[in-house]
């Protein structure tokens, strides 16, 4: 079996040197990584060149312990594969979303439904045969249901009783008992990805910077590691440490914000209101360095677009430092409350087995024991030279959750003191020309996200440019985990369970 | 239970104290944006060819940019070789008619907000149903924040509910995706009449980044009519709390502190300019333009470092 090609992330390669393997062992290599620990980063569909006839399926696998990516490609000539989901359930939601997609059919995956329900990009390729003069229509689709004596169907959403994005949730219960979640999404799909090919353009900045709104930097640090990489520009030491400033900044304000919101869902109104407020005290640091409270047009191709001065840097440091202080009342507030404790305790279980065959990132597979951190993994940026500690906990529940966000913040304020005392000097941007990528790369960039493995592939054709942009939202691993862990448990903790992941909708949809 | 008052005690009271004093915003926010006419040569246009929104466009031979398409990136400003587009502290940028939202010269701050109809309906108690329509959680967020002890909307008799069935309107994000539309109209006719909806955000005015996307409508008014357009990217909590009070007929049209607050705004623009210039950025020139405050009348800057975000009272 020909090897998969080993690249690091942030770094390009030449398309011709990713091995075309023949599906046997593309499909080997998949459904074997797990025991090579290795974990399915992405699998995508990709067009094939001109007057080839099908479609070319990318896989990018990732090997954290060596800190390594594995790639490899196989040409699906007909409309159907045989499905790995059943022995790599990792590739579940990639394998539909392939399906949608690109119109062909894995045979015998055992829940082959629309992620996003949209047309196929392939004309007359429909992994449904639905006919072309119908458009399919959102939320429409057999969903899982169980029936017997006094089971009954719960079905919520689109639109939710709170200030959200739009989903749906169907819950087979009986009484509160919940048998199974489905959650079927696709409300916010906007067409990002498909745009995104023949990039970059004057609007491919401003939709990175709101593929997922409240991830504005990890999404931006991830499309310019890709960039960056292609037009072979290397970002200053001082652009660096900015960005992990900004990262962390953004990982303090909303996991800040979701204690907050998981004080909110048991009732417990103190750490509730303060950490609502001490979320925009976080948003409000980043906005000291870039104006804006999300981070927009703060990470920019080959630096950043803003300096602080000493000045600055001190009056963060004391906002800071004052902000974690309040923050940690008001956590400890909450962790330590008894009433708390019942309720988030042994609530919303995913065990380790599941996370791991599911491929959970971020907070929700830390959560469950894993010891899984792009920042440690596969550091890129300042990450290389300051290093973050990997907040684990062993019981996957709403506690786990709850509790891993309190470490990262407090390690994330340690980290950003750090990096605000001892700022490396020198520029914060290079000049990086997006007009001249190199041609027929591949680029694999991964971030560290507040949520989760943040991972951006980029592919491009003969004149430089994007033939194909994929992206993967940590949520797009993890919205699987949020119906296991309500599985067996009370409908009445779906939102507690729900915002222990909070999880981006059109992070998903895209 | 000791703890618990102790942390009471520590966190203090923080409800800003809006509209009675002005709001604190961060020195480097980009408002309301300027265009100075005398700088800007008629037949140029390279402003145009950077905005990723097509927001600007030449209207009877001046230069207009529609703040209902702007992201507030800059690009504009960065591309102008005559320094004649700069952003200014002006947080108060909401309208009622979509046209108002064209820029040609400076933000007029919109007396015209109110509308005594809409005061009398609702000028005690307005109650709104939030709907997403391919918001990217941005604009969500900054929505969500105004039910914080900070802004604490409910002072002013305005809330978020649950259900359109208890609204008197909708607050729309999101540039309306298609597979949002039903949803969003379902919504819209589950709200009793007299109803109202504001679009919040450009992708709610415009379509935003997404404009012109076969997934997407273009905005909230493609769907339903829209009562108050707030315009950003996101915007700031206290542009969409300006609107909302303004519309409702709850704000002094000019309060005492606002001259004083554009005062201190000009300072701050002295102040990072001086900043901006030691970095090394390929436009630093035009990059330090943000607050767009006329420099030559500038106060000098006092000796405290950057008295920003304090009340400018």
């Amino acid at each position: 079996m020909t090897a998969l090609l080993s690249v690091r992330s942030g770094k390009a390669v030449e398309r011709d040197a990713i091995p075309r393997l023949e599906f046997e062992d593309f499909r080997r290599a998949i459904v074997e990584a797990p025991s090579r620990r290795e974990r399915v980063a992405a699998l995508f569909g990709t067009p094939l060149q001109a007057r080839e006839e099908g479609v070319e399926l990318v896989v990018v696998l990732a090997f954290d312990e060596e800190g390594l990516i594995k790639v490899g490609s196989t040409v699906l000539s007909g409309d159907a594969f045989p499905s790995m989901t059943a022995e790599c359930p990792q590739v579940h939601l990639f394998e539909r979303e392939i399906a949608e997609q690109w119109g062909v059919v894995p045979e015998g995956h055992p829940w082959l439904k629309p992620v996003r329900f949209v047309r196929s990009q392939r004309p007359g390729h429909d992994a449904w045969n639905r006919p072309e003069s119908e458009a399919p229509v959102v939320g429409v689709m057999p969903f899982y249901r169980v029936e017997g004596e006094e089971v009954h169907e719960v079905a919520v959403g689109p639109v939710h009783a709170g200030v959200i994005e739009p989903g749906h949730f169907r819950f087979q219960c009986h009484g509160e008992h919940v048998f199974h979640l489905e959650i079927s999404l696709g409300y916010q799909h906007r067409g990002v990805e498909r745009a995104l090919v023949g990039g970059p353009t004057k609007r491919t900045i401003p939709y990175m910077e709101t593929l997922s709104g409240d991830t504005t930097v990890g999404h931006m640090t991830a499309y310019c590691q890709v960039l960056e990489a292609l037009s072979g520009c290397r970002v200053p030491v001082r652009a660096h440490a900015l960005r992990g400033i900004a990262l962390e900044l953004e990982r303090l304000a909303n996991h800040t914000g979701d204690l907050g919101a998981l004080a909110n869902d048991v009732g417990f109104l103190p750490t509730a209101s303060y950490c609502g407020r001490l979320r925009g005290d976080f948003l409000n640091l980043t906005a000291m360095i870039c104006g804006s409270r999300f981070g927009r047009s703060l990470v920019r191709p080959g630096g950043v677009g803003f300096d602080v001065d000493a000045d600055r840097c001190r009056l963060m440091l004391e906002r800071l430092q004052t902000a974690l202080r309040d923050t940690k009342s008001a956590v400890e507030l909450l962790l330590e409350s008894a009433s708390v404790g019942a309720r988030f305790e042994g609530t919303g279980v995913v065990s380790q087995e599941v996370a791991q065959a599911l491929g959970l990132v971020g907070v929700a597979a830390r959560a469950c024991g894993l010891e899984r951190d792009v920042r440690h993994d596969h550091p890129s940026g300042v990450f290389r030279l300051a290093h973050i500690p990997i907040s684990v906990w062993h019981t996957g529940d709403v506690f786990a959750r709850a509790y891993i966000r309190w470490l990262e913040i407090e390690r994330s304020c340690a980290f950003i003191g750090e990096q605000l005392r001892a700022l490396p000097t020198g520029k914060t941007r290079v000049p990086c020309e997006s007009k001249t990528l190199a041609s027929n790369r591949l680029c694999v960039s991964l971030v560290e996200g507040w949520r989760g493995e943040i991972c951006h592939v980029a592919l491009t054709d003969d004149e430089g440019k994007f033939s194909t942009y994929k992206v993967i939202d940590p949520s797009f691993h993890n919205w699987f985990g949020l119906s296991m862990a309500l599985r067996d448990g009370q409908i009445s903790d779906f939102p507690l369970c729900n915002k222990s992941f909070n999880l981006s909708y059109c992070g998903h949809d895209l | 239970m000791l703890k618990l008052l102790l942390a009471r005690f520590q966190q203090g009271h923080r409800t800003a104290q809006y509209p009675e004093m002005p709001p604190t915003l961060p020195d480097r926010w980009r408002g309301g944006p300027s265009i100075d006419r005398g700088k800007c040569p008629v037949g140029c246009f390279e402003c145009g060819d950077t905005c990723p929104t097509d927001a600007l466009r030449i209207q009877s031979g001046h230069l207009g940019l529609d703040m209902g398409r702007c992201l507030f990136c800059t690009e504009c400003m960065q591309s102008c070789p005559h320094g004649a587009i700069t952003f200014t502290q002006e947080y108060r940028l909401a309208a009622r008619k979509r046209e108002a939202l064209v820029v040609e010269g400076k933000v007029e701050p919109r007396e015209k907000l109110l509308d005594e109809k809409l005061r009398r309906l609702f000028g005690r108690s307005l109650k709104l149903r939030q709907v997403s329509a391919g918001g990217c959680n941005g604009c969500e967020s900054d929505v969500n924040v105004l039910g914080t002890i900070v802004f604490d909307l409910g002072r002013f008799g305005i809330q978020m509910v649950a259900s359109p069935r208890h609204a008197d309107g909708l607050l729309i994000t999101g540039p309306v995706t298609e597979n949002m539309k039903l949803a969003l109209k379902k919504t819209y006719d589950a709200v009793p009449e007299p109803k109202i909806v504001i679009a919040v955000g450009a992708c709610a005015i415009s379509g935003g980044p997404y404009i012109d996307h076969p997934e997407v409508h273009n905005g909230a008014d493609s769907v339903v009519p829209v009562d108050l357009y707030v315009p950003g990217c996101p915007p700031h909590p206290f542009t969409i709390l300006d609107g909302l009070l303004g519309m409702l007929g709850r704000l002094e049209s000019e309060p005492a502190w606002m001259a004083r607050f554009r005062e201190t705004g000009e300072r701050i623009a002295a102040e990072n300019l001086e900043a901006m210039k030691t970095w090394d950025l390929p436009r630093a020139e035009e990059a330090v333009k943000y607050l767009g405050a006329d420099l030559r009348h500038a106060p000098p800057a006092p000796k405290d470092p950057l008295p920003v975000e304090k009340p400018r009272s």
